[in-house]
């Protein structure tokens, strides 16, 4: 018996200003984490993450990071995904306070 | 302090000039990834969790004002208006953009500063006694040797490709605060019975996933002899050195592998074959750097002020007590300014608190700054008269903090909240420690102590040598905090004692209470430190209090 698959989303730094990004279904790269594709086929993450990594003008470090539905879309998993979707916590830095105003 | 010569200008402009193309070629496509990650760590910039971060080096801690302006000017035009002083004695800067980054490099460029060899197998910057050229105690002031090992390894051909990062520390005196003994190489001055200062050699120190204590390979160096010695011991680390496994690659492993003594007489065939090459020139260009690092001409004054201050004011009484260290020049001291106010991150400075130390240094200071690997900063030479305007500056910008060497003085790398490679955060840790002993108003209670806090096993927050270590770690997607204690970074240097299982991150701080209640309890006086308590009566009290009988039990 093969183990259930744990969905995976895309993600991976912007290449310019080192941000993190999401793959979503459309192929655009988003700062929200509950926009991503949620892949539960590890087929289609292997061919969703070569495309990704083929992108080399616009994202670094593409990986796929384990992931989960909620009630607004993909939730992380792990804490150090839950951290990339918001920031530092010693400041009001990074993506806690730059998609607030968006 | 050193000034470039033209041949430094040069090489690092023209280093600023190729990367520049280099950044200009990832960006149009010409470069991929692969090829550009190489490049770009040699120049310093990494990519963290949420933007790129650049570190620039800031060689054996020594750094003019006018440097420290220059970057309080990056923070605030590239950056988010601070920097983050490492236990390396460099700065990082946690956000700036790739194509920026070459207009930072040139920045730096314009006041002798680059970010070259921050990264990569090569030999990083040297670190020093931060006290360098100050402390009483000191033999010789170890920058002027630090400089030399700088040039002749900045872009050494033979020691670019090395089987791994290689880290040299030195200090000048018999009180070891750069924590040579966790080293690569770490060199200590003492003298021969003729009274002629030379090095002990250390090497094999390092701490990270085996943390190892230097072995003592040359009980005394000739100064003359240091260029060859150091290049004959990277010499065999290099033939030696495994490439195999990165985790097995640094020297202390080599050294536990080979053996001290096989690797001792390696070392000693090399260099004499090395020592014959050195025809001189390295002791000339010695010379020349010396008269770089003269003495200040120090004012003399009385200190009446400084003595009517300390009895009349409480407040810098406090600080004056914790803040500041012996001067080899009775009326002077140095001091160390805390970027540790509690519950603020340790080791960030706001642009401009920068700006504030860089005045302090020039009104009062003689121009000269240290950064420790301790995150704090320090005024080595003030006069006593003007302890208590230097004092007002600091509280003005919010570092008037008084708890250098007490709880509150924490290292903390900058774990989860920026590093990639962490397993968990360590900062809002050692912020947490911070602010909850300050509320229970025990810190000057407990007096002396070192809390070192590492986000993963790389132990860049050296909790190794913590007299309580904390390391972060990822149990089964949690995070979980181990503890060490008994850990020293002196010349006394000792690796602490795991206590056992480790506590989630709501259950640290907690823990943290419990053993220093315990000491409070176990201590025999007041002037009993926490380590002279721990040496004493061992691990067993402090199990009690964390885990209580049962526990102690299990973790046995
Ligand atoms: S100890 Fe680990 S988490 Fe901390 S800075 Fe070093 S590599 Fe990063």
């Amino acid at each position: 018996m093969s183990r259930k698959y744990i969905p995976k989303v895309v993600t991976a730094n912007r290449l310019r200003e080192g941000d993190v990004v999401y793959q979503t279904a459309d192929d655009r790269w988003t700062p929200h984490h509950h926009e991503a594709e949620l892949i539960e086929d590890e087929a289609r993450a292997q061919l969703r993450l070569h495309h990704a990594a083929a992108q080399k003008l616009y994202v670094v470090g593409a990986y796929l990071a384990d992931a989960k539905l909620g009630p607004n879309g993909p939730e992380p998993v792990h804490f150090r995904e839950a951290f990339r979707t918001r920031g530092p916590s010693n400041y009001a830095h990074g993506k806690q306070v730059d998609l607030s105003n968006v | 302090m050193y000034d470039y010569t033209d041949f430094d200008e040069a090489f690092v402009r023209s280093r600023v000039a190729q990367f520049t193309d280099q950044v200009a070629r990832r960006l149009d496509g010409s470069l991929t990834e692969d090829e550009f990650r190489p490049l770009r760590l040699m120049n310093g910039l990494y990519l963290q969790l949420h933007a790129y971060m650049l570190r620039v080096a800031i060689p054996y801690g020594t750094i003019n004002p006018r440097q420290m302006r220059q970057l309080a000017y990056i923070a605030d035009t590239w950056d988010k208006g601070y920097g983050h002083f490492t236990t390396r004695q460099n700065i990082q800067f946690n956000w700036p953009m790739l194509p920026d980054v070459p207009a930072i490099l040139s920045a730096l460029a314009d006041v002798q500063m680059h970010a070259i060899q921050t990264s990569g197998n090569t030999v990083r910057n040297v670190t020093a006694d931060h006290f360098a050229g100050a402390a009483a105690d000191e033999i010789e002031d170890p920058r002027p040797y630090a400089e030399l090992l700088r040039q002749w390894s900045t872009d050494h051909p033979e020691f670019q490709f090395l089987p791994r990062k290689f880290k040299i520390a030195i200090t000048g005196s018999p009180h070891d605060r750069a924590v040579t003994a966790a080293h690569d190489i770490g060199l200590r001055m003492t003298k021969n019975a003729a009274g002629e200062p030379g090095f002990e050699v250390f090497v094999g120190g390092g701490l990270g996933r085996t943390p190892m204590i230097g072995h003592l390979v040359r009980e005394y160096l000739p100064i003359e002899d240091l260029l060859p010695y150091v290049e004959a011991v990277l010499s065999v680390y290099n033939t030696l050195g495994r490439r195999d496994n990165k985790y097995k690659a640094r020297i202390k492993i080599t050294l536990f592998e080979t053996g001290k003594e096989e690797l001792t007489r390696m070392v000693e065939e090399r260099f004499a074959e090395v020592r014959p090459l050195f025809g001189g020139a390295d002791q000339k260009l010695l010379a020349d750097i010396r008269a770089a690092f003269a003495q200040p001409d120090l004012k003399t004054a009385p200190v009446d002020a400084y003595d009517a201050f300390y009895k009349a004011d409480p407040v810098f009484r406090a600080w004056a007590d914790t803040n500041l260290a012996k001067h080899r020049k009775d009326d002077h001291a140095i001091v160390t300014i805390s970027v540790k106010a509690h519950g603020e991150t340790p080791g960030d400075a706001s642009s401009d608190q920068m700006r504030a130390i860089a005045d302090l240094s020039e009104t009062y200071g003689y121009s000269e700054l240290r950064i420790s690997h301790e995150q704090n900063v320090i005024l080595p030479h003030v006069h006593k008269s003007d302890l208590p305007a230097v004092h007002a500056a600091l509280s003005q910008a919010g570092l008037g903090t008084a708890n250098v060497g007490l709880l509150s003085d924490i290292i903390a790398c900058p774990g989860m909240d920026y590093c990639a490679l962490a397993t968990a955060r360590s900062i809002p840790v050692a912020q947490e420690i911070a602010t909850h002993f300050e509320a229970l108003k025990l810190e000057h209670e407990i007096g002396p102590l070192k809390i070192k806090i590492s986000g993963c096993i790389n132990a860049c927050g050296h909790h190794h040598v913590g007299h309580i270590g904390i390391l972060g770690l990822d149990r089964a997607g949690v995070e979980n905090y181990q503890i060490t204690l008994g850990g020293d970074g002196t010349e006394k240097a000792a690796i602490g004692e795991k206590t056992g299982p480790g506590f989630a991150y709501d259950e640290i701080v907690p823990a943290i209470e419990r053993i220093l209640r315990a000491y409070l309890a176990v201590r025999t006086h007041q002037e009993e430190t926490f380590l002279d308590t721990f040496r004493r009566v061992g691990m067993a009290p402090f199990k009690a209090a964390l885990y209580g009988s049962e526990g102690e039990q299990d973790a046995a």
